[in-house]
């Protein structure tokens, strides 16, 4: 139960919001974090935290794609497909993983440590092609970068290859 | 190539800068507050905005100062500000850098615009993808409360102004003001029918103003260097001050270049973001984001400003510029773009729920070369039916990059159509039709 372990997370969200209601996008964030996706007692639990309806609560959740309101794997790559990415190469990225893990989007690997899907913009067509794993960033892939961030990522569960914060073009020395 | 003082990523781009508090105070930062908050009534705060022509950087580019003014001036009851970081639009990414690298140039910004409207909270909506960016700003926003430029009693002033970061949670749709108020206040993410507007009944149904992070963090500058400055700047009267353009696609540097509104999109892509990637020549650009109609190397000496793009047939929207080399299949981006706009459309509208299922069905056929001639009728019917038929200006979006490219590439539609008749010649529907 969240309210048993994160009781005091959850008073401070409720804090920021003159109306209950407006606490339910952080609160299934909240969930998602806790328990890897957001799964329906705990959006009952929600719905009573908020004095919503379980209904309520479904119909806000099945609204945003960043919800999983399924398992994923450990590591969720999300490789943007949207057009400035398709430009540079994002098809050949979705390949590259696809040989590398053997998923397609949508698909999970068998030890359930990685799950691929494409997704539109992920605001970073400066410095595509990108994807997202969990909260992280990479950008300007190559294939060789792309295995450095696997191997480092089935090592130690992160990877210093994440970019950020972002600023493209880097300043040149020259400026002033 | 001219050179040009940046604005917003002044800061960030002197060596060393790291956003913090006392970064950003070293180069002037919070000054402008201190100028504003009780001292400054906020009526001619408001006025000095309306007279610097700041006009709204998300992609309506509605008058800033104008916006304000719309908020009832009698209305006792709570107010707010919200702050629009959900940068959702394709070609777009330059709230990402303003947010992550000089955090309080807009948290300074959103304290002026509370400070002028009369909202004790602001809430910033960002993209829930943005999770580093999110994080840098709770940093920030603690930081400055500890320094009393953020909470109550700002400055000594007996002013309050809060500040919160709200996430979304992966939503286009929620960039759009309505559509983010909704989402702000735990709903669906769909947009509401205008009037009433949001300066009347906007988030909580309260007097509410939704600016974008760009629009804010040009509020500081402009109330320490005057609204006469801001004004000299860029392209005067209507297209005043910078913009931060993004650049992406088939560049040698794409990126963001913040530079004044009204230089040349030959400038832009050929000086700042240093040309073509390789020998092929620029093909088409889409000028303001996903939703701006494609424009052709005909429209290269068009002026970087509202007017000018506007009078070419597209739209200067959020800024972002994406460039496409020769050899590039435009029916294919056309779709690449449409299947952006039927996985993002929230499915309030009929037509425009419908309608972008429909056009990326018929676009596939025709990109698989399974198409026909009466396909592109179908298209143009589709579009013309969608368009300004919705409750939000997403509908408009969506059928831009199939019309102007059936526009201007039609021929590509047609050798594939021709293609498919080829490789068809016995398919019962295509015999005897052309």
């Amino acid at each position: 139960m969240l309210k048993e372990t994160h009781q005091a997370e959850i008073d401070d969200i409720l804090s920021r919001y003159p109306v209950k209601r407006s606490a339910l996008l952080p609160l299934l964030y909240l969930a998602q974090r806790a328990q890897g996706y957001v799964t329906e007692p705990a959006m009952q639990e929600i719905a009573g935290i908020l004095k919503l309806t379980p209904p309520q609560v479904y119909e806000t959740a099945t609204f945003y794609t960043m919800l999983n309101l399924k398992p994923v794997g450990k590591f969720h790559i999300q490789v943007c497909k949207s057009l400035m990415c398709a430009l540079v190469g994002s098809d050949t990225l979705i390949a590259w993983i696809d040989t590398k893990l053997g998923i397609r989007p949508g698909a999970t690997t068998a030890d359930k440590l990685f799950t691929l899907s494409a997704v539109e913009c992920l605001a970073a067509c400066g410095t595509a092609p990108m994807m997202q794993i969990n909260d992280d960033y990479y950008e300007r892939l190559t294939e060789d970068k792309l295995d450095r961030i696997l191997a480092d990522l089935r090592q130690t569960g992160a990877s210093s290859l994440k970019t950020g914060p972002f600023m493209w073009p880097e300043p040149s020395g020259a400026k002033s | 190539m001219p050179t040009y003082e940046p604005i917003l990523l002044k800061n960030m781009q002197q060596p060393g800068y790291g956003g913090s508090l006392a970064d950003y105070e070293r180069t002037g930062g919070y000054q402008a507050l201190r100028k504003v908050v009780g001292k400054v009534s906020p009526s001619d705060v408001t006025a000095v905005v309306m007279k610097s022509g700041l006009r709204g950087r998300g992609g309506a580019g509605f008058p800033t100062g104008v916006k304000w003014g719309f908020l009832p001036k009698d209305y006792q009851g709570p107010r707010y500000l919200c702050c629009n970081a959900d940068e959702s639009e394709p070609g777009t990414f330059k709230d990402r850098q303003l947010i992550e690298r000089d955090p309080h140039q807009l948290i300074e910004g959103i304290v002026i615009a509370c400070y002028a409207i009369g909202a004790a909270s602001s809430y910033i909506y960002i993209r829930g993808e943005f999770v580093l960016g999110a994080k840098i700003l709770e940093q920030a926003i603690a930081e400055a409360r500890a320094t009393g430029y953020v909470g109550k009693n700002i400055l000594g002033s007996n002013v309050t102004i809060d500040v919160w970061v709200h996430r979304g949670a992966g939503a286009y749709i929620c960039g759009e003001e309505t559509a983010l108020l909704e989402s702000l206040e735990g709903k669906r993410g769909l947009p509401r029918v205008k009037p009433p507007f949001p300066a009347t009944h906007g988030l909580y149904n309260k007097p509410t103003v939704v600016n974008n992070v760009e629009t804010l963090a040009n509020l500081p500058h402009i109330m320490t260097r005057g609204a006469e400055w801001f004004a000299s700047i860029g392209s005067p009267p209507k297209s005043t001050g910078t913009r931060v353009f993004c650049v992406s696609g088939h560049v040698a540097r794409p990126g963001n270049y913040d530079v004044p509104m009204g230089i040349t999109f030959r400038e832009l892509i050929y000086d700042q973001a240093g040309g073509m990637r390789s020998d092929k020549k620029l093909k088409a650009f889409i000028p303001g984001g996903a939703s701006a109609p494609f424009l052709t190397p005909d429209h290269l000496d068009v002026k970087l400003d509202f007017e000018s793009v506007a009078q070419a047939g597209s739209m200067l929207g959020s800024g972002g510029v994406t460039v496409m080399e020769e050899g590039t299949d435009m029916v294919w981006a056309a779709l690449r773009l449409m299947e952006f706009f039927y996985h993002e459309s929230c499915g309030k509208c009929s037509p425009c729920r419908e309608g972008s299922s429909w056009l990326v069905q018929v676009m596939r056929r025709i990109v698989n070369k399974r198409g026909q001639m009466s396909d592109l009728e179908t298209l143009t019917d589709l579009c013309k039916n969608i368009a300004g038929r919705t409750v939000c200006a997403f509908g408009d979006a969506e059928v831009a990059p199939i019309m102007s490219t059936l526009k201007h590439w039609r021929h590509e539609y047609v050798t594939l159509i021709h293609a498919a008749e080829t490789a068809n010649l016995i398919r019962p529907e295509a015999v005897g039709r052309h």
